[in-house]
């Protein structure tokens, strides 16, 4: 039996427009995906980057068709798939369990996808999605006898064949090893690009979203906080969130005290700190700015007052990890509490010890200002919400919204 | 030296294991009790099926060496034979048309319910708390000819004057079927309880239709409690003399061949032919479940 509701006997030409009107999917107790919109263009290697339980892989299942959404709209291609099934839709996905049949040889499941859409010669096909995953030699064996790392190979080769014009990735790369990890970092990034496909790629692995693909939103709670090239997410973060999810950062909050033509200055608990107005989301009120950890420097003496660089100190050096190309310095201020330093380890007389008076400095145009106004020392594992947590707010919410009505 | 702890050459061999005389003294009990109660009866019933008439006293045998008893029994009750093996291959067949769907409901339609789960599953083993002799003379009372199915059949004209629903091979089939719908349906819910529905999504994310999905993937997986579920039913339902008994929902026209074995055993008292007629069903269903169990490909089963 074949499925008639996909092209036969052939690969879709090129990948796919995808888009997302107002997707909202709500579980008995919680929202998982609140009014997402969302244009991913064909060909694009898009990145949805958050945190567990930010509804990013039910996103992925409500694109794949194996949830239905509660309100909102999917196209791909310009049609509208909302209501068609699973089997019906041009995309395919390559799941964070693998999902392998394990009644049938490697080989049966790489090409059942293929077999289903009677596509001549699947066996060749199959044997060469496998060769690209360099798993030829094991396609008579069960998924059973091969490794997680190798079933997750099975899993990508199994999704890839089909050539489908949206690829759906949810965390695929995350039980393999360093090496082979860029490795299929670099296949996939290659296949990607020989083959136009679209590939929406679901992980919580920022540096992997950000060297692969050109697009990264960062989502959570359900929504899509920033979205843009993954080099302008970093220098340019737009909310808390996202500067402390992408990369570390160091934020201060203070009442903006004055503003010139390019730049406003906040008052940070007495500390005078500098931004420039392109660079910052607000520009009035109290404000929550930052900096990244390699922008600043380390001095030993105050450094002297000059136009375009911001200067805080004196702290103290209370933590040092030395990671061969740079070091990490946590640096303790008495009004700031903890903040991070990266300096490259350019030259050796350069380490500074724990304990070390220290000041630092940056330049103005390096830092930024962030849309919402957080405290600078709120927790730093405030990105590692859990599922439950989130579900427990969410109905709150809810319960609050419902009593409101 | 200390290299060698990282060695995986001989370390990894796990040791064979000392043959332990616990073990052997612990298991005394189960041999004994297996000559003692499987054994010794089999060899009793091979020698009994050998005997032939004690020249001297009638409705007495002896020991001898008769084979010619086999040939007569199979002359004799070939079309109960045949019969036996229809209606228990009959019965099978629906108990897995009605078993499988119910299994496939409690094990997954169910699961997000545990609580409707578990209920479903008492339902169906709850039939057990009654004996079955019972609950088949339940069916007997339904069926009467005074019962509400009668009447209802004979108002409608499906039922001519005079024709009943027992005794027919409709009657032993259903019988037959309905006693053994539990023995089907766990088996097959206990594979399918367990089944990863997460490769059903994958199935229907690589372009298989709900039913192409379920040939390919659910039915494949489920192919070991359909074959207990089979052979629970499709052995004990061949050796069956209890539906097929005109006591209960059969008649003459319907006997099975455990209705012969019953009746040479206890009424005509000809234990030669009982006991080759035991012994040629036993041997009938050996070779039909070792083929049907190679074709099926699932050895790890016997």
């Amino acid at each position: 039996m074949t499925n008639h509701d996909v092209p036969q006997g052939g690969f879709a030409e090129a990948g796919a427009d995808l888009e997302l009107v107002g997707l909202t999917k709500r579980f008995p107790g919680f929202t998982a995906v609140e009014g997402l919109d969302l244009t991913i263009p064909a060909g694009s290697f898009f990145a949805l980057l958050g945190p567990s339980g930010c509804g990013k892989t039910t996103t992925l299942r409500l694109i794949a068709g194996l949830e239905e959404p509660t309100a909102g709209r999917i196209l791909i291609g310009g049609k509208d798939v909302t209501t068609t099934k699973a089997y019906q839709r041009p995309v395919n996905t390559v799941f964070q369990s693998y999902a392998l049949f394990p009644h049938m040889s490697i080989l049966d499941n790489v090409a059942f996808g293929l077999k289903r859409r009677a596509i001549k010669n699947a066996e060749n096909l199959a044997h060469e999605a496998l060769r690209l995953v360099e798993l030829d030699h094991v396609g008579g064996r069960k998924p059973t006898q091969l490794s997680g790392g190798q079933q997750q190979r099975v899993a990508l080769a199994r999704a890839i064949v089909n050539r489908p014009a949206l690829l759906l990735l949810d965390e695929p790369l995350g039980a393999l090893d360093l090496k082979l990890r860029r490795q299929m970092q670099i296949e996939l990034k290659d296949i990607q690009s020989d083959v136009g496909l679209t590939f929406l790629h679901v992980t919580h692995d920022q540096e992997e979203a950000m060297t692969m693909a050109d697009t990264v939103a960062v989502m959570n709670k359900g929504r899509i906080e920033q979205m843009g090239p993954p080099q302008e997410l970093y220098e340019l973060p737009r909310t808390s969130f996202v500067a402390k999810f992408l990369g570390q950062s160091n934020l201060f909050s203070g009442e903006v005290t004055s503003v010139s033509r390019t730049a406003m200055v906040i008052d940070a608990s007495g500390t005078k700190i500098e931004v420039p107005l392109a660079r910052a989301q607000r520009h009035t009120g109290h404000v929550t700015v930052g900096v990244r950890p390699e922008k600043v420097s380390l001095h030993v003496a105050a450094p002297e007052a000059s136009a375009g660089r911001n200067v805080m100190g004196p702290g103290r050096i209370t933590d040092v990890s030395f990671s061969g190309v740079s070091t990490q310095y946590e640096v303790t201020m008495p009004v700031f509490g903890a903040l991070t330093v990266f300096a490259q380890n350019t030259s050796i007389s350069s380490m500074h010890r724990d304990g070390d008076e220290v000041w630092l400095s940056w330049a103005v145009d390096h830092a930024f200002g962030l849309a919402d106004d957080t405290d600078g020392a709120s927790p730093r594992f405030d990105a590692d919400f859990d599922t439950s947590m989130i579900a427990v707010q969410s109905r709150k919410n809810l319960e609050a919204e419902l009593e409101g009505a | 030296m200390a290299f060698t702890a990282f060695s995986s050459s001989a370390a990894t061999q796990p040791a064979v294991r000392r043959k332990s005389r616990a073990a052997l003294f612990l298991l005394l009990p189960g041999i004994f009790y297996l000559i003692l109660f499987f054994v010794t009866p089999l060899i009793s019933l091979v020698i009994t099926s050998l005997q032939e008439p004690d020249p001297l006293v009638f409705g007495r045998f002896v020991n001898a060496v008769n084979w010619q008893n086999y040939a007569a029994v199979i002359e004799l009750y070939g079309e109960q034979s045949a019969r036996s093996a229809g209606y228990a291959a009959l019965a099978t067949l629906f108990a897995l048309l009605i078993g499988f769907p119910l299994a496939y409901f409690i094990g997954i339609t169910l699961r997000p319910y545990p609580l409707l789960q578990s209920l479903a599953l008492v339902l169906v083993i709850a039939p057990f708390f009654i004996s079955f002799l019972l609950r088949t003379l339940a069916w007997k009372q339904i069926f009467s000819t005074e019962g509400p199915v009668s009447g209802i059949l004979s108002s409608l004209g499906v039922l001519g004057p005079g024709e009943a629903i027992t005794g027919t091979a409709f009657s032993v089939i259903f019988g037959l079927t309905y006693n053994f719908i539990p023995f089907m349906t766990l088996p097959i819910y206990a594979t399918l309880v367990s089944l990863d529905l997460r490769l059903l999504e994958a199935g229907n994310d690589l372009y298989g239709s709900p039913a192409t999905t379920f040939r390919t993937v659910t039915l494949p997986l489920s192919t070991a409690g359909v074959l207990s579920g089979t052979l629970l039913t499709f052995i004990p339902a061949a050796g069956d003399y209890i539906n097929a008994s005109r006591e209960f929902l059969g008649s003459a026209d319907t006997t099975m061949i455990g209705n012969v074995i019953e009746t040479n055993f206890l009424v005509l008292q000809n234990f030669p032919a009982a006991a080759s007629l035991s012994l040629l069903l036993m041997a009938a269903i050996l070779v039909l479940v070792g083929l049907y169990v190679k074709r099926s490909g699932t050895e790890d089963l016997l």
